[in-house]
């Protein structure tokens, strides 16, 4: 058999490749962004970077009514942003299969928040399916699509980092060409009105009641025999724990169909185990029911709220040590000192947010993105991070209370370009329609760096490889209402000009843009044309003021007194040469005008 | 049961290609006839931070998380990182260390110290530990960023991996201009 080894991203990918998938949308977003980057690599399916996640649902959503297979895929935070069609598709359901992977970070590995979006499945009454490792990706990605076919509804995948990122190996199949179904005007079911919504009302509870035989009866949740004076219920990553803590020392209810909930397959599992224990993350998504089903069981109580699970945490909570493997390594005894992520060096982020930090009474509302990590001292450019786009409708609000409060000092929003496209327009929008003096910093990398590099908007390529428009920022931004006179764009490797463009946004009695633009250092193209390039110390002139370090750069150290500059780090942006008050840095290694 | 599955830690510093090392591992575990299951942190961790990759193998895996005093072998890409991740290593276990500082950013800002003398205090936890001058060794090669197969090579001979052909391995996974030097480069780490 033709097995490969694959993550979880990949596997899904593949799952929907073989189940005849013909559209796939989303937006990028640790960890779910490798499922387009995959999808991207099977030319039968037409795959795209959309906007945000809300655009990409309602894009899977059009194909699927217009008969096509159609996938969406987002991290858990995304699907907050798509939450509002994937509660209407809930009643208008599918007509082509509809998946809307959604991808959880327990652990906050890289997010915001620890949200557990299993509660959308119950919230939203579509049905939900977990796969616990990349076969179950591949396998449970083809029945999501033969599900929201045959009952009718939008199938939610719930995966986690864990499941995402872990590599397992899968067996390969080959692809169904399923064609795209007909189309036929139906308005009773596609035009939400309220005389229609509510007709449709009656019919998604039907559909409940269906999903709900059908919980009890399909495969996907499966019993597994062992000692049965234990009887754990769990699903996804936490079975995989489960059974690396436990193996055979107990039995086991595996839910790959986790809503509905299997709640006779519950019932009849718990009366023939002696104590049940609930294994899951975070949320006690699956012990509330069991609970409420009157079966006593032990879960929450003994695991943490927070947090990813692992067998050693399995181990700890319910065997008490029964067990030669919780043994701990030897002990470190040496004080290990931190390694947060941080701004590259030559980051295109580092020269715009060195000039805000040297104008006095600013607060930034930042937002999500590389850009983040500026909050960090020395830079301490963020004030606050809340989600995609709030790195400039908080500044409104923000200015508003300080306004109010009769504070001086000047707001600035912090997003990136991507961030922009994403749901910044909205934000810039309503400073300018209600009159709000903020300033915003667009720091524009011409990719979507954070995750990866993915294309958008405004990069001019598509996920497919295509050439398209590339959306003009300072365009978008006179549309939405800024002067033309209020819009600055600087090179950030420029630190005379980011300051100048600083000092005008902050004494701006109207809504103003600085717009810092260059391509992220880390892209192949910047690399490449950048090798060679790095700043070099005169120790004769140095005097080890310190200045050069303020800009938080890896590449610049003091070793043993003395000011370093790591050549292989160093991409010669410059910066460190122009805040040396003694001009005792130089750049190197460039070709003719470098 | 899970006394058979061994596990395999690798840790270092965003960049300096535990990934691809760990996805050799890992394919040439799966030919040779294991099942594999490997697990790997990424995101924020890619912009300088400290990342960890998780390879389990055996005739059936199922968590694919590595707990503290699991790992048999414990190979670090950088010295603080293997302090860092030391608790991981089971009692036994062999420790590979690659004889490399990076200084993070709190270290470099003064706010925090780069600990002397790491493969010391290394050396007087761990019995069976080796520091290995990967970077040193895949530099004389021809590119220090080679030190990653220099790693591999070491810690196949830690975990007697030698009769998978790790060469036929590598060659589906580099491009062909490499070859020669991940070859060289696996071979020395064997014999690092």
């Amino acid at each position: 058999m033709n097995k490969r080894i694959m993550t979880g991203n990949e596997a899904i990918a593949r799952g929907a490749w073989e189940a005849g998938c013909h559209v796939a949308a989303a937006y990028p977003g640790t960890p779910s962004t490798e499922i387009l980057e995959n999808v991207a690599l099977y030319p039968e399916i037409v795959s795209e970077w959309s906007t945000n996640e809300k655009v990409a649902v309602e894009v899977a959503a059009g194909a699927s009514i217009a008969g096509a297979r159609a996938l969406a895929a987002m991290k858990h935070v995304g699907l907050n942003v798509a939450a509002d069609p994937l509660f209407t598709m809930g009643y208008i359901g599918a007509n082509g299969g509809l998946v809307i992977v959604t991808a959880d970070d327990p652990g906050l590995f890289s997010s915001q928040n620890e949200q557990d979006n299993r509660w959308y499945a119950p919230h939203t009454k579509v049905p939900m399916l977990e796969p616990s490792d990349s076969q179950e990706c591949k396998d449970f990605a083809g029945e999501a699509f033969a599900l929201s076919e045959r009952f009718d509804t939008p199938v939610l995948l719930r995966v986690t980092t864990r499941v995402c990122h872990s590599k397992g190996i899968v067996s390969l199949g080959t692809r169904s060409e399923v064609p795209v179904r007909p189309y036929v005007r139906d308005t009773a079911k596609n035009v939400m009105v309220p005389a229609n919504a509510k007709k449709k009302h009656f019919v998604v509870e039907e559909r409940l009641a269906a999903l709900k035989r059908f919980s009890d009866e399909t495969p996907l949740n499966r019993i597994e025999w062992g000692d049965r004076g234990i009887g754990i219920i769990t699903s996804g990553i936490s079975y995989q724990h489960a059974r690396e803590a436990f193996g055979g020392g107990a039995s086991y209810l595996k839910i790959g169909f986790s809503h509905p909930l299997p709640e006779g397959k519950i019932r009849a599992f718990a009366a023939l185990v002696g104590k049940v224990l609930v294994v899951e993350e975070n949320e006690p998504y699956i012990e509330t029911t069991v609970r409420a089903l009157g079966i006593p069981c032990v879960g929450r109580a003994l695991l943490p709220a927070v947090d990813e699970l692992s067998p050693a945490i399995l181990r700890k909570a319910f065997l008490d040590g029964n067990t030669t493997a919780t043994a701990e390594g030897p002990g470190v005894g040496v004080q290990v000192p931190p390694r947060p992520p941080v701004l590259c060096p030559g980051c295109t982020h580092r020269g715009i947010f060195y000039a805000m930090s040297r104008q006095k009474g600013i607060t930034a509302t930042t937002d999500i993105g590389c850009y983040t990590l500026g909050f960090l001292p020395p830079l301490e450019i963020g004030d606050t991070c809340i989600c995609m786009g709030a790195g400039i409708s908080a500044a409104v609000g923000f200015a508003k209370a300080q306004k109010i409060a009769g504070r001086p000092g000047k707001v600035f929003g912090v997003l990136g370009d991507s961030t922009f496209f994403h749901s910044g327009i909205t934000g810039l929008v309503d400073s300018v329609f209600n009159r709000v003096p903020v300033a915003l910093v667009i720091v524009d990398n011409r990719i979507t760096a954070m995750t990866g590099h993915q294309e958008n908007p405004g990069t001019g390529r598509t996920l497919m490889g295509e050439e398209t428009v590339s959306l003009d920022i300072e365009t978008l931004c006179r549309a939405c209402g800024v002067k033309a006179g209020n819009i600055a764009t600087v090179d950030p490797y420029d630190l005379a000009a980011c300051e100048e463009a600083v000092k005008a946004a902050s004494s701006s009695e109207e809504p103003f843009v600085i717009i810092s633009r260059r391509p992220c250092a880390l892209l192949k193209d910047v690399l490449r044309e950048r090798a060679g390039l790095h700043c070099t110390v005169d120790m004769d002139l140095c005097v080890k003021c310190g200045a050069c370090l303020k800009l938080a750069c890896p590449a610049l150290s003091m070793r043993e007194g003395k000011v370093v500059i790591d050549a292989n780090l160093c991409n010669g942006c410059g910066l460190c040469l122009q805040v040396c008050p003694r001009k005792a840095i130089r750049k190197e290694g460039g070709k003719d005008g470098e | 049961m899970a006394s058979e599955t061994k596990s395999i830690l690798l840790v270092g510093v965003g960049g300096q290609g535990t990934i691809l090392a760990s996805r050799i591992l890992s394919e040439g575990l799966m030919t040779a006839g294991f099942d594999v299951k490997m697990s790997e942190i990424h995101g924020m961790a890619q912009r300088g931070g400290s990342v960890s990759t998780h390879v389990r193998y055996g005739e059936k895996v199922y968590s694919p998380v590595i707990s503290p005093g699991e790992a048999d072998v414990l190979v670090a890409f950088e010295k603080v990182e293997a302090l860092r991740w030391l608790s991981y290593l089971a009692p036994g276990g062999r420790l590979v260390v690659n004889d490399t500082e990076i200084y993070s950013l709190p270290v470099l800002l003064g706010q925090a110290k780069y600990p002397e003398r790491v493969e010391v205090a290394l050396a007087e936890r761990v019995r069976e530990f080796r520091l290995v001058d990967a970077a040193g060794i895949a530099g004389r090669l021809g590119n220090s960023k080679a030190q990653n197969v220099v790693l591999l090579g070491a810690l196949v001979r830690a975990m007697k991996l030698e009769s998978i052909p790790w060469k036929d391995v590598m060659r589906g996974i580099v491009p062909p201009k490499l070859y020669a030097l991940n070859e060289k480069a696996f071979d020395a780490g064997l014999d690092a």
